[in-house]
C-alpha cells in the first residue's frame, strides 16, 4: 500500500469547520427526529394496546409499514415525492428553508417513531395486568392508567432498549446525506473530494461517531442505574 | 397517481433491481442472501471469541463489536469503498465492496445475537457434558450451539430483516439495487411518488412476511 498520509488536512483549510458544521447537522437532525420518533412510539405503542380496534389497526398498520421499508426509500419518498403533492405556498416555504433538512428529519423521525414504538409496546406488555386493573378499581380513567400508571412505569423499564435505538437513530441520520443534507458524513465526504485525502477524512468521521455514541452509552448506562425499579431483574428487549 | 409508470417498467425494477438480471450489475436478493450467510457464518466466530478464554482472543473480538456498533454502516461502505482498492492496488466492483461492507459490518450484530444465545443455555447442559468426556470444542459443536441456535432464531431473523433493509445503502456507491433502480426509472420518468412507494410495498412483502416467520418461530420462554 503506497499511500502518503497527510494528516494535517484536517485542520487546515475549511476541514475543521466542515467537519464542526456536519456534527451540529447531525445532532440538530437527530435531535429534532428523536423528538418526533419519541412522541410517534409513545402515541402508537400506547395505541396498540388500547381495547378498541380501529385505533389499534391505525397503529399497527403505521408500525409494521414504517418500521418495515428501508430508511433511505422514505428519505427519496419524503424529499422527491412528497412535496410536489403538497400546497404551493407550503412548497415555496419548504425550498426557500432547506427541504432536504426537513424532508430527511421527518423521514428520520416517522421511520424511528415505528421502531420506538415496539420497544414502548414491549415495555407496556411487560407490565402486569393487574397493575391495570388494580389502577381502574380505584377508580380511574383508561387514560389516567396510562398517563400516571403504564406509561411512567413503561419509560423507566425501556431505559436500554431505547438508548440502543436512540444510538440507531444517530447513526442513521447519515442516511439523509443521499438527500444532501450537510451533515456529517457529508461533510467527511466533502473534505475526501476537496482534499482527495480518503482515509484521513473518514478518520475523523468516524472517531466523531464512535466519541458521540460511547459517550451517550456511558451516560445512559448511569441513568439506566438511576431509574430501574428496584426488585425487578426483567429486561426488556425490542420486538 | 399514475400506476403506468410502474406497469411499463415493472420488469426493469423486478428483474434488474430486485432480483439482479440485467445490463447492470446488481439486485437486492443477489446482495441480501450471500450478506446474511457470510455475516452470520462471521458472526458465529465473532459471538465464541466474544466468550473466549483467553484474553487476546477476547478483547479483539470486544473492540471488533463495539467498534462497528458504533459507527454508522454508511461510513463503513465508504471506507471499504476507499481502503480496498487502495490495499490490493485493483478496482474492485460494486458488489465486492458492498458485499464486504455488508458481512464485515452485520457480523458484528450477528455476533452479538450468538453471544446472546450461548449464554442463554443452562450452566448445567455445558457440565453434563463435560463429567461425560465430551472435550471443549465437542461441548460446544454438539451440546451447546444446537441449543443456542434454537433460542436465537427469532433475533436472528430481525437481525436478517435489518440486513435486508440495509441493502438498500448499496445504491450509495452505484450497486444497481431496487432502490437505485427506481433512482434510475425516475430521472427518466419523474414519478417519484409512485415510485417510491412501489418501492416501499416491495420492500415490505419481504420483509413483513420475514417477520411473521419469525413471530411463528418465537416460544414464548417465561410466563408474562
Amino acid at each position: 500500500m503506497n499511500y502518503e498520509f497527510k494528516w494535517s488536512v484536517l485542520w487546515s483549510g475549511q476541514s475543521g469547520a466542515w467537519l464542526l458544521q456536519g456534527l451540529l447537522t447531525t445532532l440538530e437532525i437527530s435531535v429534532l427526529a428523536w423528538l418526533l420518533a419519541i412522541a410517534l412510539g409513545i402515541l402508537s405503542g400506547a395505541l396498540r394496546t388500547v381495547p378498541f380496534l380501529p385505533l389499534r389497526w391505525a397503529a399497527t398498520f403505521y408500525v409494521e409499514f414504517f418500521r418495515n421499508v428501508p430508511l433511505l426509500v422514505w428519505m427519496f419518498f419524503w424529499y422527491f415525492g412528497v412535496p410536489p403533492l403538497l400546497p404551493r405556498p407550503l412548497q415555496d416555504w419548504l425550498f426557500n428553508h432547506g427541504a432536504e433538512f426537513w424532508a430527511g428529519m421527518f423521514a428520520l423521525g416517522v421511520y424511528h417513531g415505528a421502531r420506538m414504538s415496539e420497544v414502548i409496546r414491549s415495555g407496556i406488555q411487560s407490565i402486569p395486568r393487574t397493575q391495570f386493573e388494580a389502577s381502574l378499581a380505584i377508580g380511574l380513567t383508561t387514560f389516567q392508567v396510562y398517563r400516571l400508571i403504564i406509561i411512567p412505569v413503561a419509560l423507566r423499564l425501556i431505559v436500554p432498549p431505547a438508548t440502543s435505538e436512540s444510538l440507531n437513530l444517530l447513526k442513521n441520520s447519515s442516511v439523509a446525506l443521499t438527500i444532501s443534507v450537510a451533515e456529517l458524513t457529508f461533510q467527511t465526504r466533502q473534505i475526501e473530494t476537496y482534499t482527495a485525502k480518503a482515509i484521513e477524512a473518514l478518520t475523523a468521521g468516524t472517531l466523531i461517531y464512535l466519541v458521540l455514541c460511547l459517550s451517550i452509552a456511558t451516560v445512559m448506562a448511569r441513568v439506566e442505574r438511576h431509574y430501574a425499579i428496584p426488585g425487578l431483574i426483567a429486561r426488556v428487549g425490542p420486538g | 397517481m399514475d400506476v403506468g409508470v410502474i406497469v411499463n417498467n415493472f420488469q426493469f425494477l423486478v428483474v434488474q433491481g430486485l432480483i439482479g438480471i440485467g445490463p447492470f450489475i446488481g439486485g437486492t436478493l443477489r446482495l441480501a442472501i450471500p450478506a446474511m450467510i457470510l455475516g452470520f457464518l462471521l458472526g458465529i466466530f465473532v459471538g465464541l471469541a466474544r466468550l473466549a478464554g483467553r484474553r487476546w482472543i477476547r478483547v479483539p473480538a470486544t473492540v471488533y463489536v463495539e467498534f462497528f456498533r458504533g459507527v454508522p454502516l454508511v461510513m463503513v461502505i465508504f471506507w471499504i469503498w476507499f481502503i480496498i482498492p487502495q490495499l490490493l492496488r485493483l478496482p474492485i466492483p460494486e458488489y465486492g465492496v458492498a458485499l464486504t461492507a455488508f458481512v464485515v459490518f452485520e457480523a458484528a450484530y450477528f455476533g452479538e445475537i450468538v453471544r446472546a444465545g450461548i449464554q442463554s443455555v443452562p450452566r448445567g447442559q455445558v457440565e453434563a457434558a463435560t463429567t461425560l468426556g465430551l472435550t471443549a470444542t465437542k461441548t460446544m459443536a454438539y451440546v451447546v450451539l444446537p441449543q443456542a441456535l434454537r433460542n436465537m432464531v427469532p433475533a436472528l431473523v430481525t437481525q436478517m430483516i435489518v440486513l435486508f433493509k440495509d441493502t438498500s445503502l448499496a445504491s450509495i456507491i452505484g450497486y444497481v439495487d431496487l432502490t437505485k433502480a427506481a433512482q434510475i426509472v425516475n430521472n427518466r420518468e419523474i414519478r417519484p411518488f409512485e415510485l417510491y412507494l412501489f418501492v416501499a410495498v416491495v420492500y415490505w412483502i419481504f420483509t413483513y412476511s420475514m417477520s411473521r416467520m419469525a413471530r411463528r418461530l418465537e416460544r414464548p420462554l417465561s410466563p408474562a
